[in-house]
């Protein structure tokens, strides 16, 4: 069904921080708009100091993430027949900010503790020389975690944070995930699991599998990056003869 | 009303954090440099992360017969022979190296049979030269340089926007910010500035690019007194999404075609067959079969034993074909082409073009492996750009460099696909060592305090225009007019037009209003950017009515052929005097022998492949 023409009502959250309030919006739809279309059409045509944070419009930044009727997507990949569909009729679609993070101002919130935390990882630690070799099955395993276009609504979902706010504790699910990025990477040196399990804290996890549900690039974090590093950490930590292993050979074990 | 603003002191500034920004701002700090990352949005989210198809550089690993020459040689070619050649003969040599180094820092590209860096076809590219990752190339590389640039004691600057350069003397000694997110005032003291700002494509409304895409780099360097060149030529890319309209010019890779993709008419007709220019002539199948068995060749991993489809031409020359077909009569439903890559099957799309796949699910409803995808051309690159040295990046005036889209002279009339992540690993780290070699022998400038208020004085105005306008509205609509009349085909009436239209919306700029709050306002954001979309429009504008021939990225449908006798070896510069923006041509430089040599070289390789592959004709 085509919406053009159709007036739509928006309920958006304005202002900053404790202040913020929900204010409504109407604008008429075009056929195949996407929820970041509609945002801008009432910053262009309504409110000019409309606070959104937005880069490529194609899903390929992950700057526009927001809780779109209490589900968090990304504004520019969600088409509106899609919300139109899931709203009752003449209700308004309520678009509100990631709610795990700081908030600045209507839709734009404070993600900087992601990159707090990246800057702990270490980087990638290879041989020295150049054209490096592996084959495309080892590429795959990790190339999925390089998929992660850092849009942070699998850390807005998490429990952990967003209602526990274990923010010092827990490195957070995209923050697993480049740890799972290098430790499965197959020419990567560095050893990697006491700070997995100390200072990222993967054990805080505990497998709800609901940051892999929103996870807009289709990444299994759950079950292929955290669940694997748990499985490196109880290795490591609880399995003696991996630790006996260890200690003959003085290296990194391969799996 | 006096401002506050924030004082800060580095050797070097980098503006941009995209490719050739981060690339740069490596390179200075592991060169000892104190070096600083000023971006207008959050790291790893600039333009560059969009990039699909894949990295240019010829490291052999997917056809042997490829090396540095014939990487020059597509390079000139494509450019319709107007690039700098010294830089297309830097860049061919030294992007191996850059992307094998990427692959040290983490990069993940797609692996060969023999477990090294794969490589895929693109237009132009005669041999599979682009090193890439499925189809989200520009990913891998932005992520591989913000992880490995947080490590090298860079202070990095998110979300403040640059507004003005510093200048003492005839050089640049730093540059004023706000931020977005406060909408507070900074100003930088530096002694190298780097500007890797990325392109201006956001000023047409069917375009490819992200929001950063409003020229600011190209004009703070205008407005500082550098000189940019070949402003007249735009990439309209050829495959951008039509349908629906809010998505459309969003892009379509190239590497649908690099992976065997076929264009037709709403006739059936595969129609490139009929749109191969004679400057191409030979160089691409001139059958059905022929070229179904080159893709069959490729997709097994052989080399080619024959041309390459003549989808696969240069972008210049695939854009104009669609646009004639649609023109003719023969589009598609809603005025483009049809793109098919269903017969290679779910398995092969979702491996190797798994976000077209997914776009096209998301976004239209499509399932590109079974239907085909409609597709017409989009603004997508700017091959013009600030004049730099080839070797150090600096521009025409000193302590001001530029590397990435901002820069120019690779690409001179054409870019050919993946040739431009690989100019941000090259010329980024070149614009790095340059700049913080120059920083070492020189003292702190001082900031200078008139010059920073004057710029903030500058950022503040639209606040006093309360009843304007909203800038959201300008900005679309100078978007539309320059869609109009600045687009794909031009002529001299509507450039003429554009030019009055301009002086308009500079007009109507000055007095518009975003609202009161400084704090993350879009509208204030808008208006400030109005003021270089209307510069550089203005800019490529007056190129584009100068250059009376058509060639690479620029058509005019007034003087159809290209002029090779004079404006084939003409530049167009563009400058600023007493505020005001003025064009003058310049004789390009003569081609240094040994490389003209290499040119022949290659040139008979490919006339001797086409004997082969085509018999008697
Ligand atoms: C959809 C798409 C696909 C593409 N695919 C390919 C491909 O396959 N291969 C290829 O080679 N090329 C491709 N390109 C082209 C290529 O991606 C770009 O040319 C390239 O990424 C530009 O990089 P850059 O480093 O110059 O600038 P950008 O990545 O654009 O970065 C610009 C930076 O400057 C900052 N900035 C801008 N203005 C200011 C300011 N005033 N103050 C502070 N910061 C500022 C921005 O925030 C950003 O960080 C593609 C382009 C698009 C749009
Ligand atoms: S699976 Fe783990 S990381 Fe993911 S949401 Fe649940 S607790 Fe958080
Ligand atoms: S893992 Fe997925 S949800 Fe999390 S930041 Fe990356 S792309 Fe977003
Ligand atoms: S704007 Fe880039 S992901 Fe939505």
């Amino acid at each position: 069904m085509s919406l053009k023409g159709k007036i739509q009502k928006f309920t958006i959250t304005r202002g900053e921080g404790e202040t913020a309030e929900l204010a409504d919006y109407e604008i008429e739809l075009d056929e195949g708009m996407v929820v970041l279309d509609c945002v801008h059409r009432i910053q262009h045509e309504q409110e000019p100091d409309l606070a959104v944070r937005w880069n490529c419009k194609a899903g390929k930044c992950g700057s526009c993430s927001a809780e779109i009727n209490g589900r968090p997507r990304l504004m520019c990949m969600t088409r509106m027949s899609d919300v139109v569909d899931e709203t009752e009729d003449g209700k308004p679609i309520e678009i509100r900010p990631m709610k795990a993070f700081p908030h600045v101002k209507d839709l734009v919130t404070d993600v900087s503790w992601n990159y707090e935390v990246a800057q702990k990882i270490k980087p990638i630690n290879g041989p020295d020389e150049m054209n490096w070799e592996f084959n495309q099955n080892e590429a795959d395993r990790v190339q999925q975690f390089r998929e992660c276009i850092e849009c942070f609504l699998c850390v807005n979902t998490c429990h952990v944070l967003r209602d526990h706010s274990l923010f010092d504790e827990f490195a957070g699910p995209r923050n697993l995930v480049r740890l799972a990025q290098y430790e499965m990477h197959p020419l990567d040196q560095e050893d990697r699991i006491p700070e997995i399990k100390k200072e990222f804290g993967v054990e805080y996890c505990n497998i709800t599998r609901c940051c892999t549900e929103v996870c807009p690039a289709g990444i299994q974090i759950t079950d292929d990056a955290i669940i694997q590093l748990k499985e490196r950490v109880v290795d490591r930590y609880y399995d003696p003869l991996q630790r006996i292993w260890r200690t003959l050979t003085r290296q990194k074990v391969r799996y | 009303m006096t401002e506050d603003y924030k004082k800060y002191e580095y050797d070097v500034i980098v503006i941009g954090a995209g490719g050739a920004g981060l690339r740069a701002a490596i390179e200075a700090a592991r060169s000892g440099a104190k070096t600083a990352i000023i971006t207008k949005s959050l790291l790893g989210k600039a333009h560059t992360v969009m990039a699909e198809g894949g990295c240019a550089a010829a490291l052999q690993n997917a056809d042997p017969r490829d090396g540095w020459k014939v990487h020059f040689h597509d390079t000139m070619k494509g450019s319709k022979w107007l690039a700098n050649w010294q830089m297309a003969e830097y860049h061919a040599k030294e992007a191996p190296d850059r992307v094998r180094e990427l692959e040290q820092w983490g990069a993940v590209f797609d692996r060969t049979p023999k477990n090294l860096i794969n490589q895929r076809n693109f237009g132009g590219h005669t041999f599979p030269r682009l090193a890439h990752v499925g189809d989200a190339t520009g990913l891998e590389l932005i992520r591989t340089l913000q992880e490995r640039g947080i490590h090298e004691g860079i202070d990095i600057f998110m979300e403040y926007t640059v507004r003005h350069l510093l200048k003492e003397g005839d050089r640049v000694t730093g540059c004023v910010a706000y931020t977005r997110v406060d909408g507070d005032f900074h100003a930088f003291s530096a002694k190298s500035v780097v500007l890797a700002t990325g392109g201006i494509t956001r000023v047409w409304s069917v375009c490819s690019g992200s929001w950063e895409y409003t020229g600011d780099g190209h004009a703070l360097a205008l407005w500082a007194g550098a000189e940019l060149r070949d402003m007249e030529f735009v990439q309209f890319h050829p495959t951008g999404m039509v349908w629906p309209p809010s998505v459309r010019g969003i892009l379509v890779t190239e590497g649908v075609r690099g992976e065997g993709g076929r264009l037709t008419n709403s006739e059936g007709d595969r129609f490139m067959f009929d749109y191969v220019p004679e400057m191409f002539a030979g160089d691409h199948a001139e059958t059905i079969e022929e070229s179904d068995q080159w893709v069959e060749e490729i997709v097994s991993g052989k080399l080619a034993t024959v041309r390459r489809p003549p989808e696969l031409l240069t972008r210049d020359v695939v854009s104009k074909a669609i646009n004639s077909e649609v023109k003719a009569g023969r589009g598609s439903p809603h005025g483009g082409a049809f793109l098919d890559i269903s017969h290679r099957g779910e398995e092969a799309i979702l491996k190797k073009l798994p976000s077209m796949h997914h776009q096209f699910k998301e976004l239209a409803g499509v399932d590109i492996s079974k239907e085909p995808m409609e597709v017409g051309p989009t603004a997508h690159y700017v091959m013009g750009g600030v004049i730099v040295n080839a070797e150090s990046q600096e521009t025409t005036i000193s302590g001001l460099y530029a590397c990435g889209e901002v820069a120019s002279g690779l690409h001179g009339a054409n870019r050919l696909g993946g040739n431009s992540l690989s100019d941000l690993i090259v010329f980024g780290k070149r614009a790095g060592e340059f700049a913080a070699k120059r920083s070492k022998d020189l003292a702190q400038p001082v900031i200078d305090d008139s010059q920073v208020k004057s710029a903030i004085t500058d950022m503040l105005e639209p606040f006093n225009n309360e009843g304007g306008e909203n800038p959201g509205l300008i900005y679309d609509e100078l978007r539309d007019m320059m869609q109009a009349k600045v687009g794909i085909i031009r002529t001299k009436d509507e450039l003429d037009e554009a030019i009055e239209d301009l002086k308009n919306f500079d007009t109507r700029r000055k007095s518009a209003y975003p609202g009161s709050s400084r704090k993350y306002n879009s509208g204030w954001h808008q208006a400030l950017d109005l003021k270089n979309m209307v510069d550089v429009s203005y800019v490529a504008t007056l190129a584009a009515l100068t250059r009376e021939e058509s060639r690479g990225g620029h058509t005019r449908d007034d003087f159809p052929v290209p002029d090779d006798e004079y404006w084939g070896e003409t530049l167009n510069i563009i400058y600023m005097e007493d505020g005001e923006i003025k064009i003058r041509q310049e004789a390009k430089e003569e081609m240094r022998d040994d490389l003209k040599d290499a040119i022949n070289e290659v040139k008979a390789m490919i006339a001797e492949r086409a004997a082969e592959a085509g018999g008697e004709n």
